[in-house]
């Protein structure tokens, strides 16, 4: 093995403990910040003895170990320097008593580390952003500067926004272990926030786009796998699980080669990834077997469903996706929601309920300047065989779209109403 | 990255002998640690290939062939589909893999091909099927 693949498999050895290491070692120093600082002392440790003696055949409890080391001496020193300042007359067996105490308490496995980090990442204390840049950071092993790229920020302002994080943490005198019963179902909702915050992060990202933004759909699904596999009778891990399994299976089908996107009903369903599409419904499936069936992610994906289902998109079963959207809209009062829920009620039932439900919602303020929804009052008007009114409708949705791309296909439907269809 | 990871069949696997309880149990904590990790979409077991059938190909020829076949080595066992980062994690996760077989034996990671990977044969086709679809659902 060379020198560089020796790093390069250290490097992966590390990428893959880290969450557990750093979960382990929060738990026993209780600072997330110290916690990471002692498993990059055990990584370069590693680097050190690794290439000389050859990986241990358990690479994961070595990595352990050593940082554990590195935290009693660390103990050790404190110990030493309170006892100077203060200038106690106690012998030095009291400090070994402390840390056979401490090392009694971490061969103590009260639990899943990686699990319990996961949780205290995305505690509610911190923001969504904050909670997102530090799980990608501890849990995923992003660097500063990708996850910088990711969200489309600089290093020093994420860099900031960890530290701070982290020091939040601290200051919060968090227990830093997975919560139970009604506390975990709070905190749990914090933790699948952040996740489909990173994953519609990474959704949004164009062809175009720094190759570490797609991968954050990746990232996402991977945090959710383990998320599913630590706590399997969760059912809104499921219904997030489903959900972002079944948008991912069509990443690769929802922009065309020059970048513009194509809407769900046009889009090749021959691409869409089968694979994540049945992993999805089954996921939908256990989430509604736990009882978690009207969650707001396990709608979604009962939506996103509808569609996978299927085979073409005339054989779309719109009736069931406007039943979904009246549930959804009870769980989830958003104007997006009531907006998208007009769109399903036009495809079941025709133009006119679309354009009645469009009256209930749009006067709401934040739809006033919604492109979406002139467009969405264009496209009824022109089913309803209304051009002149649709192009005026398309015209407005072009006038408030930030978009160049949406805006010039907004113009191009305002153009087509001159000549409409036959 | 996707990679599939192949269990290569050796004369026992062929010969249907059940791996030991032993090993089951072993491979039964493998596959909980890849789940914890989030990395495991797919795998399973097959079985020799007495049970099995091949179709050969010479033009418009069909000829169906029944197992056993020969070649013990070039044959699966079994397989692991994975979603990581890079073929190295793929080698790390392989190497933390118990021993499959009750004597020497191979493990194989193939990537699958990705959608990036066909941009160029691909992109006109694409572009066909997506206007002949747009053309399908114009008036709409």
């Amino acid at each position: 093995m060379t020198e560089a693949d020796i790093h390069k498999t250290i490097e992966t050895i590390f990428r893959i403990e880290q969450g557990r290491l750093i979960g382990g070692l929060v738990r026993l120093v209780r600072d997330v910040g110290r916690a990471e600082d002692l498993a990059q002392e055990a990584l370069v440790a590693a680097f050190s003895a690794w290439p000389k003696a050859g990986v241990p055949d358990n690479p994961g409890a070595w990595l352990m170990a050593t940082a554990k080391r590195r935290a009693i001496d660390g103990f050790r020193r404190e110990a030493m320097q309170a006892r100077k300042h203060a200038e106690l007359a106690h012998d030095l067996e009291d400090a070994d008593d402390g840390t056979e105490a401490i090392e009694a308490a971490m061969d103590d496995d009260i639990g899943d580390d990686q699990l319990a980090l996961i949780f205290t990442a995305c505690h509610p204390v911190l923001s969504p952003d904050a909670r997102a840049a530090l799980t990608l950071k501890l849990i995923g092993g992003l660097t500063t500067d990708e996850i910088a790229r990711a969200f489309l920020s600089t290093e020093p302002a994420i860099a900031q926004r960890i530290v701070r994080a982290k020091k939040a943490l601290g200051a919060a005198g968090l227990s830093y272990e997975v919560p139970h019963g009604k506390e975990r179902t709070e905190r749990l909702a914090s933790v699948l926030e952040v996740l489909y915050l990173i994953f519609n992060e990474g959704y949004a990202a164009t062809s175009g786009d720094d190759l570490i933004r797609p991968g954050l759909c990746a990232e996402a699904l991977r945090l959710g796998r383990v998320l599913a596999a630590a706590l399997p009778n969760e059912p809104e891990v499921y219904g997030l699980m489903a959900l972002m399994e079944l948008q991912a299976s069509r990443l690769g089908t929802r922009t065309a080669s020059d970048g513009t996107p194509i809407p769900l009903t046009e889009q090749n369903r021959a691409l869409w990834d089968q694979l994540l599409v049945r992993r999805g419904l089954n996921a939908l499936g256990r989430a509604q077997a736990l009882g978690g069936g009207r969650g707001a992610y396990a709608l979604q994906a009962a939506l996103a469903a509808c569609h996978a289902r299927a085979k073409t998109a005339v054989e779309t079963d719109w009736r069931q996706i406007a039943a979904i959207y009246d549930a959804l809209l009870d769980v989830m009062p958003t104007p997006v929601v009531a907006l998208n829920r007009a769109v399903a009620h036009s495809m079941a039932e025709g133009p006119e309920a679309g354009l009645a439900l469009l009256a209930e919602i749009e006067d709401a303020p934040a739809l006033k300047a919604y492109a979406p929804l002139a467009a969405a009052r264009g496209d009824f008007l022109f089913r309803a065989g209304r051009f002149e009114d649709a192009r005026a409708a398309f015209e407005h949705a072009a006038g408030l779209s930030r978009n160049a791309g949406e805006k010039a296909f907004l113009m191009k439907r305002a153009l087509a109403c001159g000549q409409p269809a036959k | 990255m996707r990679v599939m990871v192949f269990v290569k069949a050796t004369e026992d696997s062929e010969a249907g002998v059940m791996p030991e309880a032993e090993l089951f149990e072993a491979m039964g904590k493998f596959n909980e640690e890849l789940m914890k990790a989030g990395i495991l979409l797919a795998a399973d077991g097959l079985k020799p290939t007495s049970a099995a059938k091949r179709v050969a190909f010479d033009g418009p020829g069909r000829t169906v062939i029944d197992g056993p076949f020969a070649e013990t080595r070039e044959l699966v066992a079994g397989f692991w589909l994975w979603e990581v980062k890079d073929m190295a994690e793929a080698v790390e996760w392989v190497k933390r893999c118990p021993n499959p077989m009750p004597g020497p034996s191979e493990i194989e990671i193939r990537p699958l091909f990705e959608a990036a990977d066909f941009a160029e044969i691909l992109s006109p086709e694409l572009t066909e099927q997506y206007e002949s679809n747009r053309a399908e659902h114009k008036g709409f």
